[in-house]
């Protein structure tokens, strides 16, 4: 297209730039002086010539930047634009660092939250071709998906289709000696394809073998990366060192990678196969494993389900007594493990947006102010030959500007909340939920940020660009004010203020259920006094040490030990704590009522004799447990009121019996009393029917305990442990938290505190912004009608009924605001119904409470400027124009 | 305010200054002159726009500047057309003349149509 030396000659203009903007306008003097100079001496007086050789030259400037244009880089022209712009946004320094700090607000929170939903949804999990696995698991009537039995398992692996793989595991926990020291870690029980299945290879050692995880199979142990680092230094000879564990020898085979992390048992170190049949793998009726497994090619995981739910048919009819009723639970494995935490991070990124919005909104409108003082600024521009072009491109160089100081701030701002938000979630949370790992300033969430920049940015520069685009130029230069135009922008102005309302009522909406909902799961009826009670777990891990009558010794010892500990008002030993988990059910069937196989599932619980007046649990009616409700003694059980009435409606249950499905006699026991609902699984779980045995009955090595203090339990803790480990080497102490921490630090009240302080934080700047939004547009409608406003007083209008007007104007903007928000809240909040406890999407009291707040926050921004309009000097105001 | 002048189609504004160097080199006021008597005063642009575009030539390379004296005695920018040039406005007639006759036979068309 161009010619040769066309580059090269470019350049060398680049470099005399003066010298070639000289010569350019000499010959154009040189020219419009001939001009002139043919016209006089055509007759014309010289002054007239002149003029009239200028208009037929065309206009200078113009001629000028288009000769420069010509020769000029394109580069150059931007430059132009963008000392321009800096120097604009220099000269109104509050400007500038309001809307900086808006855009980097808003930017920064969304790009922080982003930053989670990439971690935990876009991410992939860590394993090979992640997609094709699934979570495997039976189900029952109550229960969607509960834990598969040994002798399912290994039945499901043989008869599927549809499985390339099935894996199981469990958790489980040693006692690590090293050296002197005997300290309990988490560990989990695994199959022989475990690592396979899941497409994760060693970076040290090997990998289980086929058939390594049978039954009296050798002791082997694969570690964590973590582990390996921590416990044994790294050391690259590790392989084939031998580790004592529950005082048995295990060979080291093999060092996970430091990437490895498997959700459903994230804080186990050591990993080993399933080995010998604990007691509950013994029987088929016994769920304590867990499935992942990887789809044959080809493979759907409906058709998996459609395979596995065929052969749970099948073992029902061949184990009626242990199988009725079981089903199979096939889902993807990322839907497992993030499942739950979707609806959180979605709210939170859709509040997170809103946010984002309501600061662009905002920053617009200053941006609309701004262009409506800056008129005449850009006319005067235009008159002296910017083109249209010219002129929009520099608002984009402004937003530009403005957009990328906001990306800037915005990134910096994300790091920290980043980090922030991560140091938020307690170390039991964080282990289920290891994509908290990958929380950081990726490429994501950097194109992330960029692309809501630029959006924000398009944004910002075509609402002045529009709003200058309509009007005409000259009109501008001559008088400016008091148009149609104008009036149509104030509107404008307006109907931005009420998005911002709408937003922030749908915020505020939002937080004050989720912050309710928080306040109802903390205050839930718990069924006993959860301040002052010091828990730890136990362990007896020397096999030689744990038959029944050892353990009851065990338990007598702890008793007078941690009972002689000054400030200690009461002890309890137990199973389970409570608010723990669903977990560790039985099937019940009661003598004399109709039973068809059906699962009558209930918790079981063992508890100690002095475990309940400790707690603070209420007995309804009955007798508690003592001392001598041993294995010498016939069975005996204390249950709860949910079970009560469930399974004796209308009855008295004390002195019925409870036996299992097939009413074994050894199972029978007879109620002795009941006891008012202590909840036992997690704060959102309504109270399930619950069968409480007493410990001495049938003692077992893993256990807690319980301690009620007369002062601070937080400071109890270490002496409690200290004592404990002093019993015995052998015994594990782990685990030690108070009651209250362990409320608080619950997933499910974790992740109940997160949305609400999160969605409350967004909420109150979405406050803040969206009444100085209103303000400024009250504000400037007042300042752009003072002459109206003097003309009305000048009429004869009160001070008092100028005021009204101006509180009517933002009193209508607020009241449509708020009408709109509360209805959109409604919607929003049913859309995050899995997220709010105790609490409906209509909550009357909440959209109430938000609405009035808005509004009493509204009259104060409004009564600012209405005071300003009232006392508007009349004479001033009219000779101000 | 003067009568509205016929605006010129784009890209010819090269090919008149090009023409009009063919004979002598001139300056950028001689050219509008030599454009404006040739075309019988139809064709008065802004003269100002022959800047930008003579920018243009030089920087192809089609045409050449030198600083000279005027017969009155005026320093004044000479344009001189160079080969590269002369070749241009082979082209740019030669693309020209295909531009009207085409507008030629769609009028006809039009008019034999109507």
């Amino acid at each position: 297209m161009n010619g040769p030396g066309y580059g090269l000659r470019k350049l060398k203009l680049l470099f005399g730039r003066e010298k070639f903007s000289g010569e350019l306008d000499e010959e154009m003097a040189f020219h419009r002086e001939q001009m002139a100079k043919e016209l006089e001496d055509k007759g014309m007086r010289p002054e007239e010539a002149r003029m009239a050789a200028m208009r037929q030259f065309g206009n200078t400037t113009r001629m000028r930047e288009r000769s420069h244009e010509v020769v000029g880089f394109r580069a150059e022209t931007v430059a132009q634009d963008l000392r321009y712009a800096m120097r604009q946004l220099r000269k109104n320094p509050g400007f500038a660092i309001t809307a900086t700090l808006m855009l980097a607000l808003g930017i920064g929170a969304s790009t922080a939250i982003f930053g989670f939903v990439d971690a935990a949804l876009i991410q992939p999990l860590p394993y090979t071709q992640q997609s094709r696995l699934v979570d495997v698991d039976e189900s029952a009537a109550v229960f969607p998906r509960t834990n598969i039995s040994r002798a399912d398992y290994e039945d499901w692996k043989k008869m599927n289709a549809t499985l390339q793989s099935l894996d199981v595991y469990n958790g489980s926990g040693f006692l690590l000696r090293q050296g002197s020291v005997s300290e309990p870690v988490q560990a989990a029980r695994v199959s022989d394809g475990f690592f396979h299945t899941l497409g994760v290879q060693p970076i040290l050692g090997r990998d289980f073998r086929p058939g390594e995880d049978k039954t009296g199979g050798a002791k082997i142990v694969i570690l964590s990366y973590g582990t390996w680092i921590a416990r044994f230094g790294g050391r690259r000879d590790i392989i084939g060192d031998k580790v004592s564990l529950n005082g048995d020898p295990f060979t080291i085979v093999g060092v996970l990678p430091r990437n490895f992390a498997f959700a459903p048992r994230g804080g186990s170190e050591l990993w080993v196969p399933l080995l010998d049949k604990n007691p509950c793998e013994q029987r088929r009726s016994c769920h304590d494993l867990d499935g992942v497994a990887r789809l044959r090619d080809g493979v759907s995981v409906s058709q998996a389900r459609a395979d596995l739910q065929k052969i749970a048919g099948q073992l029902a009819i061949q184990y009626p007594d242990s199988n009725t009723g079981q089903g199979a639970s096939v889902q993807p494995l990322s839907e497992f493990i993030v499942g739950k935490v979707r609806p959180i991070l979605l709210t939170l990124l859709a509040g997170a947006g809103l946010l984002l919005l309501i600061a662009c909104v905002n920053v617009s409108s200053l941006l609309l102010v701004r262009s409506e003082s800056r008129r005449r600024e850009i006319a005067v521009r235009g008159a002296l030959g910017a083109t249209p072009a010219r002129l929009m491109r520099q608002f984009v160089t402004e937003a530009l500007l403005l957009a990328t100081a906001g990306w800037g701030g915005g990134i910096v701002a994300a790091a920290g909340m980043m980090s922030l938000l991560r140091s938020m979630f307690p170390k039991n949370v964080a282990q289920g939920a290891p994509f908290l790992d990958n929380v950081r300033l990726n490429a994501h969430v950097l194109i992330f940020g960029g692309t809501v920049a630029v959006l924000a940015m398009l944004l910002m520069a075509l609402t002045p660009a529009l709003r200058l685009a309509i009007r005409d130029i000259h009109g501008a230069l001559s008088e400016g004010g008091r148009t149609a135009a104008g009036r149509f922008w104030r509107r404008l102005g307006a109907n931005l203020v009420v998005v911002e309302l709408v937003i922030a009522v749908v915020l505020l909406a939002g937080a004050g259920l989720l912050g309710k909902s928080l306040y109802r799961l903390l205050h839930v009826d718990l069924g006993f006094e959860p301040s002052h009670l010091a828990t730890v777990q136990l362990m007896m891990t020397d096999p030689t040490q744990q038959k029944p009558e050892q353990l009851r010794e065990l338990y007598r010892k702890i008793d007078a030990r941690v009972a002689a500990l000054p400030g200690v008002e009461g002890l309890g030993i137990t199973s389970d704590l409570p608010v723990q988990c669903y977990c560790d059910t039985d099937w019940i069937r009661i003598p004399g009522k109709p039973f068809h196989g059906e699962h009558n599932d209930v918790m079981e619980r063992d508890t100690s004799a002095g475990y309940f007046r400790m707690l603070g649990a209420q007995l309804i009616e009955g007798r508690m447990f003592t001392e001598a409700d041993d294995s010498t003694h016939p069975n005996v059980t204390i249950i709860n009121q949910t079970m009560a009435r469930k399974y004796f409606p209308g009855e008295d249950p004390v002195g019925k019996t409870i036996g299992d499905t097939k009413l074994s006699p050894k199972s029978m026991r007879q109620v002795v009393g009941v006891v008012a609902d202590i909840r036992e699984a997690a704060l959102d779980n309504d109270p399930a029917p619950t069968e409480y045995f007493s410990m001495n009955y049938g003692p077992d090595a893993f256990f807690a305990m319980a301690v009620r203090t007369r002062g601070d339990d937080k400071v109890f803790l270490p002496e409690l442990v200290k004592t404990l480990r002093t019993i015995s080497p052998a015994l594990g102490v782990y685990g030690e938290v108070t009651m209250e921490q362990q409320i608080a630090g619950s997933p499910t009240a974790v992740m109940h505190q997160l949305s609400a302080y999160l969605v409350g934080g967004f909420a109150v700047l979405a406050l803040v912004l969206g009444v100085v939004g209103l303000y400024g547009v009250v504000a400037y409608s007042v300042s752009q009608r003072t002459r109206e406003i003097g003309v009305r007083m000048a009429l004869g209008a009160q001070r008092s009924a100028v005021h009204r007007m101006v509180l009517k104007e933002a009193g209508m903007l607020t009241v449509i605001g708020i009408a709109v928000g509360l209805a959109l809240s409604i919607v929003a909040s049913a859309a995050m119904k899995s997220l709010l406890f105790g609490v409906r999407a209509w909550d009357w009291s909440t959209l109430a409470g938000v609405g009035s707040l808005l509004g009493i926050f509204a009259l104060l921004a409004s009564f600012i400027p209405a005071r300003r309009a009232s006392r508007v000097n009349p004479v001033e105001a009219l000779r101000a124009e | 305010m003067m009568a509205e002048k016929p605006e010129l189609m784009p890209g010819t504004l090269d090919l008149l200054i090009l023409r009009t160097l063919k004979r002598a080199p001139l300056h950028g006021y001689g050219i509008a002159q030599s454009i404006r008597r040739m075309s019988d005063d139809v064709l008065t642009v802004e003269e100002g726009s022959l800047y930008p575009a003579l920018q243009r030539l030089l920087l192809q390379g089609w045409v050449k500047a030198e600083w000279k004296i005027t017969d009155t005695n005026r320093r004044a920018r000479f344009y001189t057309m160079t080969a590269a040039g002369r070749k241009q406005l082979g082209v740019e007639v030669s693309k020209f003349e295909q531009m009207v006759e085409a507008i030629g036979r769609v009028l006809r068309d039009a008019e034999e149509a109507g």
